[in-house]
């Protein structure tokens, strides 16, 4: 054992040099391009990633020259520091993103407030990528690091592999945060949707993932339980399938070397399909397989059963792998692409409803026996209706990829309710539960600071997502039948315009409702910060008179073994 | 050329998913699996580190 930590400690230190030496690199390539820049965003952006890397780079030289003879990676310990920091990213880039979708939603609704014409970077078509990435790849990417990093360790019985390479990873990935946040109000975009950021940021991004990739794969292939446990195949896919989406879907040829512009590979209907292959796969292994991975694991944990049916969890993996891969081309109804592939995506997106609901009974049935927590345990209460939204956002989709209900619904404001009903109902609160478990646990406190903020926050955000969902619904059917409608004369009988006004009672009432979810997201970081502080009902876990805290009665055990 | 790759995409693609996706299943069904599942299932509730609130 002594000589198992020894080999690991020699490693790991290679790990601190490592990183170093990586980031060095590209903080010299950062250098040339800021130099010999072709635009201003480039050298923008070259300079904000010498800054950030330069940081970093010097904090982590700083760190382990500080350690002596004191082994940062000692191979008995779970690594903790870097899930707390994963959390506090995650709340940070919640709030954020959260912050942003208000802003634009009162933009819609009074198109002058927030927008300031001498700013030109506070336009609506750079806040909204702004808006997107931050809730789905800051917020949502680092609750997957950081739950990732956490289940990926306790289901393994091993400390996370590659020493400081996970450390590149989490500091890599808010690099690309920021870098893809800046560079899209600086008006740099190469107009995909949810995969805005250009070329060089794409290659950062990749780097940042295939190392995310090999310590996952280390972690399991160091693991001390021989079975895999359910939750890390949902991760590992997740993994997976986001390498391959992004490089595929981001085949671009840089204008210059040192110039932010890039020209796509594919064109036409080409580019269209691999882009909505990109994008709802992007919704199905981001925002589904990573969060599906979050229910097996923290629900069981968290009411203390074990998951429904073991054998459900494997069916539900593959026939969502199998299906879900399929189900791109229901975007590009009634497009130049093929009907065939049209019919290809509706089939397989409405096939897609079994998987979705079976996984969706297996997390809800996980709390047969012990119904009551959802009446006494609040968190446990939002991971369920985390499930609910699931079951009903994966009901949603494949009725709306059917062409003659997409013929009425593409387009309108149905989309964008269909889609929030997911991310707020769905990963929202499946993030959010996740969170209100990981800050108790790996601050180790009996509880949270207040039960009953979580309750204030759930009831809070709940009706800001009706409100959302049920103004949308309205505006998006009603906008879609006044598309369509026509006069007796075969005219159309409304102009564009009048749609629009038609629906501004409508994004009034969504954005009070995603005020309303702002706030109870707002609520909940001030609830965590407070537990991690130890104030309130988060006594710590060695004094409270909590019976795991004692010492286990294991020798009164022994004779009767 | 043409017709050979796409019949081997068409068809080899489709048996050789079925194929996996039956043999997925199989491993998820098979009778004597059970118990492997039924601990595995616990898997989360029985590690070492610091527990919920109780």
């Amino acid at each position: 054992m002594t000589e198992r930590i020894g080999a690991t400690r020699r490693g790991n230190n290679t790990s601190i040099l490592g990183v170093g030496a990586l980031t060095g690199v590209f903080l010299f390539l950062a250098l040339l391009m800021a130099t010999f820049s072709k635009d201003a965003g480039m050298e923008y952006q070259a300079l904000t990633f010498m800054v950030l890397g330069g940081v970093f780079l010097i904090a982590t030289a700083m760190w382990a020259g500080g350690l002596v003879d004191r082994d940062p990676f000692d191979e008995s310990e779970y690594e903790n520091t870097l899930v707390k920091f994963g959390v506090a990213a995650s709340m940070f880039w919640g709030i954020a993103g959260l912050l942003v979708g208000v802003v634009i939603a009162l933009q819609l609704t009074w198109p002058s407030i927030f927008y300031f014409p001498e700013l030109g970077w506070t336009n609506f078509g750079r806040l909204r990528p702004l808006h997107t990435s931050a809730v789905i790849f800051a917020f949502g990417g680092n609750v997957l690091l950081a739950t990732s990093f956490y289940v990926v360790q306790r289901t393994c019985r091993t400390r996370l592999a590659g020493g400081m390479w996970p450390w590149f990873v989490f500091w890599g990935y808010q690099i690309f945060i920021v870098l893809a946040a800046t560079g899209y109000l600086l008006g740099i975009t190469q107009s995909k949707e949810y995969a805005e950021p250009e070329w060089y940021v794409d290659l950062w991004l990749t780097l940042v993932w295939v190392v995310y990739l090999l310590v996952f794969l280390g972690t399991l292939w160091k693991r001390k339980e021989p079975h895999i446990y359910v939750a890390n195949w949902f991760y590992l896919s997740f993994i997976v399938t986001i390498a391959m989406l992004h490089i595929v879907n981001n085949l671009s040829i840089p204008v210059s070397l040192t110039g932010s512009k890039s020209v796509q590979v594919f064109a036409g209907v080409q580019d269209a399909m691999t882009q909505w292959w990109y994008g709802h796969n992007a919704v199905g292994f981001f925002l589904t397989t990573g969060f599906l991975a979050i229910m097996y694991y923290f629900i069981p944990k968290q009411v203390n059963r074990p998951v429904f049916s073991y054998r459900l969890s494997i069916v539900h993996f593959w026939s969502l792998i199998f299906i879900y891969i399929w189900a791109g081309p229901h975007h590009l109804h009634y497009t130049a692409l093929p009907q065939w592939a049209q019919t290809l995506g509706m089939t397989f997106s409405v096939m897609l409803w079994m998987p979705s609901w079976g996984g969706m009974i297996n997390g809800v049935m996980t709390l047969s026996g012990a119904w009551d927590k959802l009446r006494t345990d609040p968190v446990v209460r939002m991971m369920v209706v985390s499930l609910a939204f699931y079951g009903m956002s994966t009901f949603e989709g494949p009725l709306m990829s059917v062409r003659a209900v997409n013929s009425l619904s593409h387009y309108t404001e149905w989309g964008i309710g269909h889609v929030h009903s997911g991310a707020l109902g769905w990963v929202g609160y499946i993030s959010f539960g996740a969170l209100y478990c990981l800050v108790p646990w790996l601050y180790k406190k009996k509880g949270l600071f207040s039960k009953s903020l979580v309750e204030w926050h759930f009831w809070i955000s709940t009706i800001g997502i009706i409100f959302y969902m049920v103004s949308m619904w309205f505006a998006g059917i009603m906008e879609g039948l006044m598309w369509r409608a026509y006069n007796e004369y075969g005219f159309l009988e409304y102009s564009f315009v009048e749609t629009v006004e038609a629906k501004h009672i409508s994004y009034m009432i969504r954005a009070l409702g995603g005020l309303l979810y702002f706030s109870g997201a707002a609520i909940m970081a001030y609830n965590l910060v407070r537990t991690a502080l130890g104030h309130g009902e988060a006594e710590d876990l060695e004094t409270a008179n909590d019976p795991y805290a004692q010492p286990e009665p294991r020798a009164a055990l022994a004779p009767a073994e | 050329m043409y017709e050979l790759l796409s019949s081997f995409a068409q068809t080899g693609g489709l048996i050789y998913f079925v194929l996996m996706f039956a043999g997925a299943l199989a491993y998820a069904l098979w009778p004597r699996n059970q118990e492997k599942f039924d601990a595995a299932a616990r898997l989360p509730l029985e590690d070492g580190g610091p527990s919920d609130e109780r």
